[in-house]
């Protein structure tokens, strides 16, 4: 097996991730207002980008692995494993709450950066502060 | 259309096509390495260099840090991209400071204790399949949903 680039594995995460931020910029999700009304049930665009993201990322985890023996750069195909506990149901809700409160969620807090929605840098802020406040009080190590 | 145009004020096509964006995004990244592309774990993993805590200095989160910055930078990277073709220039948001922040605390802590967040589970998750992610879906959209209309009946919003 040929050696893994670093270079193209970081150049292919920065290509993935222009797309997905390109996708929440064109969906309005980086804007709080968009999120809280459809939090209040006022536009259900939410599910529409939701659908779209989860449908196309399902037709590429369930056929790619059988299309191609290996990713273009790394020796396998990760799986994603949710474990079901009780932390998982409980951090949903406590993640639910703050999102209703900011309009704000870890992608597009950082993709509103790039459409110049600067204030959103306090949510930036505290997302690192939840997830610190978690790494160092709560998880284990 | 009244019931597209009810349930869409704002027209549905942005979304579904940004949708489809977004899923190749995380497609392409899966193509090209085989990786998962949650976007919660950054934070975690930025704080590795922020932090000396043990925690954040896990196998696991050191050995995709750099990545995972770079799909951070990409993100940015690919909304400054559509502010300057497709869009028409975001307002800054309303939501007041203290909100964006605390529910920021709020978000980044419960999406770190849930293992994922609307991108992990809600995308990542539900694509494989997964019934925890599904179930970690249906509790924060619930959770939000629900105290979004408590509110509005307490008189906030």
């Amino acid at each position: 097996m040929p050696p893994v680039s670093s270079r193209a594995i970081l150049l292919s995460a920065l290509a993935a991730g222009t797309l997905f931020g390109f996708g929440l910029a064109l969906s309005t999700m980086v804007q709080p207002e968009v999120i809280l009304q459809f939090l209040l049930l006022n536009n259900m665009g939410l599910l529409l980008v939701l659908a779209g993201a989860a449908g196309t990322t399902a037709i590429a985890y369930a056929l790619l692995p059988h299309l191609m023996q290996r990713p273009v750069f790394a020796p396998d195909f990760k799986k994603h494993a949710a474990i079901l506990k009780a932390p998982t149901l409980i951090g949903a809700a406590i993640f639910g709450s703050g999102w209703v409160l900011s309009g704000v969620c870890p992608g597009p807090a950082i993709a509103g950066l790039g459409t110049g929605n600067w204030p959103l840098l306090l949510s930036v802020a505290g997302l690192l502060l939840g997830a610190w406040i978690h790494g160092r009080f709560v998880a284990k190590p | 259309m009244h019931t597209l145009a009810h349930w869409f004020p704002l027209g549905w096509r942005h979304f579904l096509f940004g949708g489809i964006c977004i899923g190749l995004g995380v497609s392409l990244l899966f193509a090209l390495t085989g990786f998962i592309g949650g976007i919660s774990s950054t934070y975690s993993a930025a704080l590795s260099w922020l932090s000396t805590f043990p925690y954040f200095h896990r196998e696991a989160l050191v050995s995709k840090r750099s990545w995972l910055m770079m799909y951070a930078l990409g993100l940015f990277a690919g909304a400054v991209l559509f502010t300057f073709t497709l869009g028409h220039g975001h307002a800054f948001t309303r939501v007041p400071l203290w909100r964006l922040f605390a529910g920021g605390i709020l978000a980044g802590f419960g999406a770190r204790m849930s293992g994922g967040c609307t991108s992990g589970h809600g995308i990542c998750g539900v694509a494989s399949g997964q019934l925890p992610s599904i179930l970690a879906v249906l509790i924060f959209l619930t959770t939000a949903i629900l105290t979004a209309h408590l509110v509005r009946a307490l008189g906030g919003f």
